[in-house]
């Protein structure tokens, strides 16, 4: 096992019966010429341009209005676009992003503590593990600078300095104070300033809202992005679209897992829809588990809530050292605690990253040293800082979150230590896009969550905030008008036959939906799909596992349409018949998850396969091998997908393992 | 200390829950009984588990929103025994626990009630009113691409907490309902609040505070009465005060003469 292991196999010839490989793949990433610091000024350049006269002519269909979409509909709107916005909340600013807490990081070095466009760039290479695109990545640190301003002039009330200066703080284990937040609440003010931006042009006339849609198809006309299909969620009717450009804004698919830290609502059917059409699925594998959440506490459980990574700044995180030790923690005397993090990781304790300590946290438990009623947790304990710097500090810096785990476990941590466990948080992978953002579907854009692009295959706290921000407001514009002044877009009628076909197939699913009338409610299936995917394609894959997990999951959603009830009518507000599509669409999706888990034998970011660990018990990662984006190609429900890979090259950051010991 | 010594009990509740096909359509209180409720279930998923009794015997689950359930989105909206999300105060009803009631308890369970607020469905209502107010003026009118250095102009500390306090509203209309009158001063109040007090929003301030202000009443939202029931149910603590300067940046603005 371990290292030998690594070098010796063959992964590209492994198991051709589960999909297939594209004979000569050649995605097309369009990365510009030149030194990494002025590819973008060079793309720029080279983009072509629409008049402002002529802009309004021109019709972008933006779906999601979370921090990617709404920014990109305000600043497609403020040039003069005519844009249509789409969302399944009743107002824009209830999407996902709202939920995000500790920050939003930015290359300004306002600290003077070394910080620069190149070091963020690095660190998120680094952190993201050798799988992302360093030209990608450079441009992001770069705008990373343009965010922090756009946002302060919008009114975006940042934490500040008693002379007046943005306060900056070091996040998720940086070296560097870079993150930029507004108190817990950064992702809801900077969502309300993108929001509050495309309001200002909902009134000026260039954005459209259309609420409580759902983008049920994605319309491609003739090769191109044309169209999107949706479902009115008040009335039941399907209506279509036509556009000049789509740009796919949906956020991720965490709760393919049922229990994650994402809103219930989120989903992966538009990006699911759109990957059926023809657009390609990238690394689907790389997911993001936070290692600070509070733990489940049963059956019923709906969602998990996320404890701010930052409490490991002052908590200490132990488990008892005897396996089965169920006493009180107050019981337990200091030598017979094992703060695990701090012996195996000196030099980063507590604030090693995210999936280390995740993992972390499971072993600890899978040894039966886990705490709590289930056992599945471990304790994060802030007697000593409490005691250094007093209850009132504490308070300050943590008060509202340490009301709100009081609020759901019933338990004051300042008297106790706080139970976490790990649960799944993000989405590194998404469909692929070239650097201009842009699909394997010429026209269909794809920003924020929902797209592959930046992390790799981890991504670094408070950057997903800055990437949903960097490809509405800075890239898209760009891009989507460098699309609209090059390509042939004949005018299309949303009656014409393309969009009258999909139509029929999504009104066709929704009778196959209404129509089982089983015994099984979504959740419960949804439930087990959850189960399924955390134990084998969660912290931690193995071989077996994961072949395992694809058996399961075929018959899941075999189970699923024979058994599913979906009781009510289509055609007004069903909720119970937009859950079942979105599960259904994740019964799909979940088998090319964790194909991709099983074609990449090596352990990468948050990807970690048992089979490829260093003899300490590290994850290996295995460059010869896996130094690409693996994308994936539809060719129909439970058919062996096609595998297309984009090879990356590092010019600037050369890989080196790392290491946080 | 609470630690595995937590009673194992479960709970059973009586519900009244207003169910109303849509918007043309009378409502009424409908009985429904939820069993096997753990004290460490949310509201919300006390609801879930009813929900799924009656989708297993092919009924309609009752229909409400919701989407964070970590009381930030604003999209979880009820009325819990007469009181806008519920008995704890401070909260949003996602974040309202079931170890708050007693076995046996009946609840109450409504959509939020104003004539701004039509309801859609059962515990599901149009709040689309307060975008309006929002797109009449919420904002700084700066376009992408010309804003200058975040460090140009110094904020005090002082300052951009109080902007911080007004800006932690979540929209989701718990004032609006509770308030005898369904007024929408808060919710307007503190947009206006937040902007006037950042030098970003002066250019603009009085011009604002018209704008946002006449389409409120346009809504259909009553007016302000001042009895602070809005700041006693609001899950984010915001202050009645900012009422007080909606009232002092409108004036201003209507006094010297400002046109919308
Ligand atoms: C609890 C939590 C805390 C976080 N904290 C941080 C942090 O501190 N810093 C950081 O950088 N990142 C953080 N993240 C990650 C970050 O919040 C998200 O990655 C980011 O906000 C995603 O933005 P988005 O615009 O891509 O998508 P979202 O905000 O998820 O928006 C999706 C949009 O798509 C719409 N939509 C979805 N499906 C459909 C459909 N089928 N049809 C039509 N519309 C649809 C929705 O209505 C919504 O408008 C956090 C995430 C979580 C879960
Ligand atoms: S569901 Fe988001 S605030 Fe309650």
């Amino acid at each position: 096992m371990g290292l030998e292991y690594a070098t010796e196999t063959k992964p590209h010839v492994m198991a051709p019966a589960l999909w297939e490989e594209a004979p000569d793949s050649r995605l097309e990433a369009r990365l510009p010429s030149g030194p990494l610091e002025q590819k973008w000024d060079r793309r720029k350049f080279d983009n072509r341009l629409i008049a402002p006269a002529n802009r309004r002519r021109h019709t972008v269909i933006v779906v999601g209005t979370g921090l990617a979409g709404a920014s990109a509909a305000a600043a497609l709107g403020e040039q003069g676009y005519n844009v249509l916005a789409f969302f399944i909340h009743d107002s824009p600013r209830r999407a996902h992003s709202i939920a995000a807490q500790g920050g939003i990081n930015a290359a300004k070095n306002y600290r003077n503590d070394g910080d620069s466009v190149y070091r963020l760039f690095y660190d998120t290479i680094k952190g993201g593990d050798y799988r992302a695109r360093e030209a990608n990545v450079y441009r992001l640190a770069q705008l990373s600078v343009n965010i922090i301003d756009q946002c302060v002039a919008q009114g975006v009330p940042f934490a500040r300095e008693y002379g007046g200066m943005l306060e900056t703080r070091s996040f998720g284990g940086a070296q560097v104070e870079r993150t930029f937040y507004a108190r817990g609440q950064t992702g809801q003010q900077l969502l309300l300033g993108a929001y509050q931006s495309m309001m200002r042009q909902v009134q000026l006339g260039t954005v459209t809202l259309h609420p409580r849609r759902e983008m049920l198809d994605l319309v491609v006309v003739d090769g191109q992005a044309r169209g999107i299909v949706v479902r009115n969620l008040l009335s039941g009717q399907i209506e279509r679209y036509a556009g000049h450009a789509v740009l796919l804004c949906t956020g991720g698919y965490g709760t393919a897992y049922y229990l994650s830290t994402n809103a219930i609502n989120s989903n992966v059917t538009a990006a699911w829809r759109a990957h059926k059409r023809g657009a390609f699925f990238a690394n689907p594998c790389f997911t993001q588990i936070h290692p600070t959440c509070i733990p489940v506490s049963g059956e019923h459980q709906s969602k998990l809530t996320l404890m701010s990574e930052s409490l490991r700044n002052n908590g200490r995180i132990w488990v008892p050292k005897k396996p089965g030790d169920r006493r009180p923690p107050d019981e337990i005397p200091e030598g017979e605690r094992d703060y695990y993090l701090e012996r195996k990781y000196p030099s980063f304790g507590n604030l090693v990253p995210r999936d280390v300590a995740s993992r972390n946290a499971k072993e600890v438990c899978d040894e039966g040293r886990g705490v709590g009623e289930s056992g599945l947790a471990v304790y994060l304990d802030f007697k000593d800082d409490i005691s250094r710097l007093g209850k009132d500090v504490i308070r300050a810096r943590y008060g509202n979150l340490f009301e709100m785990y009081e609020r759901i476990t019933g338990e004051d941590p300042y008297s106790t230590p706080m139970r976490i466990y790990p649960a799944i948080h993000y989405t590194m992978g998404g469909l692929w896009v070239d650097y201009n953002l842009m699909s394997t579907i010429p026209g269909l854009f794809v920003l924020g969550e929902a797209n592959f692009s930046d992390h790799g295959a981890n991504r670094l706290g408070a950057s997903a905030l800055m990437q949903g921000l960097a490809d509405g407001y800075f890239i898209a514009p760009y891009t989507v008008a460098d699309y609209l002044a090059s390509a042939r877009l004949p005018e299309v009628s949303p009656d014409a036959e393309p969009f009258r076909a999909a139509a029929a197939v999504v009104q066709a699913r929704i009778d196959q939906l209404l129509g089982v009338r089983g015994d099984r409610t979504a959740h419960e299936i949804h439930r087990e799909l959850g189960r399924v995917l955390w134990d084998h394609v969660g912290m931690s894959r193995s071989d077996a596992g994961l072949r395992r997990a694809l058996t399961e999951i075929s018959q899941l959603r075999q189970e699923f349409w024979e058994r599913v009830i979906v009781p009510g009518s289509p055609d007004n507000q069903n909720q119970t018949l937009e859950y079942a599509g979105r599960v259904a669409d994740y019964l799909e999706f979940a088998e090319v998850l964790t194909l991709d888990a099983l074609h990449r034998r090596e352990s990468c970011g948050g990807h970690f396969r048992e089979e490829s660990q260093t003899p300490e018990g590290e994850a290996l990662r295995d460059d010869d091998h896996f130094t690409y984006v693996a994308a994936w190609e539809f060719t129909g429900v439970g058919a062996p997908p096609v595998l297309h890979r984009e090879a990356l090259e590092f010019e600037y950051a050369h890989p080196t393992q790392r290491s946080y010991k | 200390m609470v630690f595995d010594d937590r009673p194992n009990r479960t709970m059973t509740l009586h519900l009244l829950v207003w169910r109303q096909p849509n918007g043309q359509t009378h409502g009424k209180m409908v009985p429904y009984t939820a069993e096997g409720i753990s004290p460490d279930m949310s509201f919300l998923e006390m609801l879930d588990v009813v929900n799924e009794g009656l989708i297993r015997k092919g009924e309609e689950p009752i229909a409400f929103d919701s989407d964070c359930r970590e009381g930030i989105c604003g999209s979880c909206a009820l009325v819990v025994n007469g009181r806008a999300h519920g008995p704890d105060g401070g909260t949003t009803v996602c974040q309202l626990h079931m170890r708050r009631f007693q076995n046996g308890d009946t609840i109450a369970i409504e959509p939020w009630r104003a004539r701004a607020f039509p309801v859609i469905k059962d515990l599901v209502v149009d709040r689309s009113a307060f975008d309006r107010i929002i797109a009449a003026g919420g904002y700084t009118s700066i376009s992408v691409g010309g804003a200058p250095d975040a460090n140009t102009t110094l904020i005090p500390k002082d300052t951009v907490e109080a902007a911080m306090d007004a800006a932690a509203c979540i929209a989701c209309g718990a004032c609006v309902a509770q308030c005898k009158n369904a007024s929408a001063a808060l919710f307007t109040g503190a947009k206006i609040s937040q902007l006037a007090l950042l030098p970003q929003g002066a250019a603009e301030r009085r011009r604002r505070a018209l704008r946002m202000v006449r389409q409120m009443d346009a809504e259909g939202f009553g007016s302000c009465s001042w009895e602070g029931q809005c700041e006693a149910v609001c899950p984010k603590g915001i202050k009645i005060t900012n009422i007080a300067k909606m009232v002092r940046e409108y004036n201003r603005a209507a006094t010297t003469g400002e046109t919308s």
